[in-house]
């Protein structure tokens, strides 16, 4: 174990601005894909329905 | 024991198929993160040149080899869909690209990151950085050439053939260290050398690479998924699958 308390881990040695802003951007933008997929999908399916409902009339 | 490839190039066998398998390497993508990480950050010693800083490494790297490889997939699929026209070779290539722009600009803000602390600026335009820039306008420009044209077939071979133009980029980004003088470091890991670099914090890139791997499989089996959906609306399995 390389840290002696949670503060040390946080703070990365004094690089902790520049360790953190990068894991950040990678947690934000894997949630802003996987939120967009989902709502992507069911966005689909839901326009496809109607779609189909409408041409079967 | 012969697999019948062609019987999975079919959009309804591939579209029941891409959704077995997305959760597994959802889950997969999930706990290789979590082992990644706790091997980067806890396993890992800290550097004795660049502190804690280098700990980027364990999201820099895997998402910089992503962009690049993801590219190299959709040209790959880019070329087997110009050369037969086959179907899912084009959906394949829409699915990937979103995924493969985010690592790209995962892999140029990363770099920032790891950038200003070490060399003491966010961005310089040095080869290795130029060409990864153009990396990800190659992916915004291909989907906004997918977006603009209406039809899609030709929407399809129009993104085909810039994709395959741009990989020229992909070479070019790889061996730009060894063929300038670039501020960015060469390869820690090549085919030929040893790498020059601890074997933990090897280790602990290595599984987040596969992490990444995964995460753009699962992401990319959805997405298809929908795209098969929408291009095959007016078959009757498609029907089905919308009554339920």
């Amino acid at each position: 174990m390389e840290w002696a308390s949670w503060n040390e881990f946080w703070s990365m040695g004094g690089y902790g601005l520049y360790v953190w802003g990068s894991y950040a951007a990678v947690v934000v933008g894997i949630l802003i894909e996987v939120i967009l997929l989902k709502r992507g999908q069911s966005d689909t399916v839901r326009r496809l329905r109607r779609l189909q409902s409408w041409e079967s009339q | 024991m012969s697999i019948a490839w062609y019987k999975y190039a079919a959009p309804v066998t591939f579209y029941h198929l891409a959704g077995r398998l997305a959760p597994w390497f959802a889950w997969g993508a999930a706990l290789l993160t979590v082992i990644g990480l706790y091997i980067g950050f806890f396993v890992a010693p800290t550097d004795f040149q660049q502190g804690e800083a280098y700990r980027v490494i364990f999201i820099h790297v895997p998402a910089a080899w992503m962009s690049m490889f993801i590219y190299l997939v959709m040209a790959f699929w880019s070329a087997i869909g110009l050369a037969w026209n086959t179907r899912l070779s084009f959906m394949m290539a829409r699915a990937l690209a979103p995924t493969g722009a985010l690592f790209a600009f995962l892999s140029l803000w990363t770099g920032a990151f790891w950038g200003k602390p070490m060399w003491g600026a966010w961005w310089v335009w040095d080869a290795r950085l130029t060409s990864a820039l153009i990396l990800f306008f190659l992916y915004v420009g291909i989907m906004a050439l997918w977006a603009a044209i209406d039809d899609r077939r030709r929407g399809d071979k129009a993104g085909a053939l810039l994709t395959l133009v741009g990989a020229i980029n992909i070479p070019i980004i790889y061996f730009s260290v060894k063929w300038w003088n670039t501020l960015h470091q060469g390869a820690s890991i090549s085919l030929t050398k040893a790498p020059t670099m601890a074997t933990v914090m090897l280790v602990g890139m290595l599984v987040m690479a596969f992490a990444a791997w995964f995460y753009t499989i699962a992401v990319a089996l959805v997405r298809v998924r929908s795209i098969i959906l929408e291009r095959e609306r007016q078959t009757e399995w498609v029907k089905e699958i919308l009554e339920r």
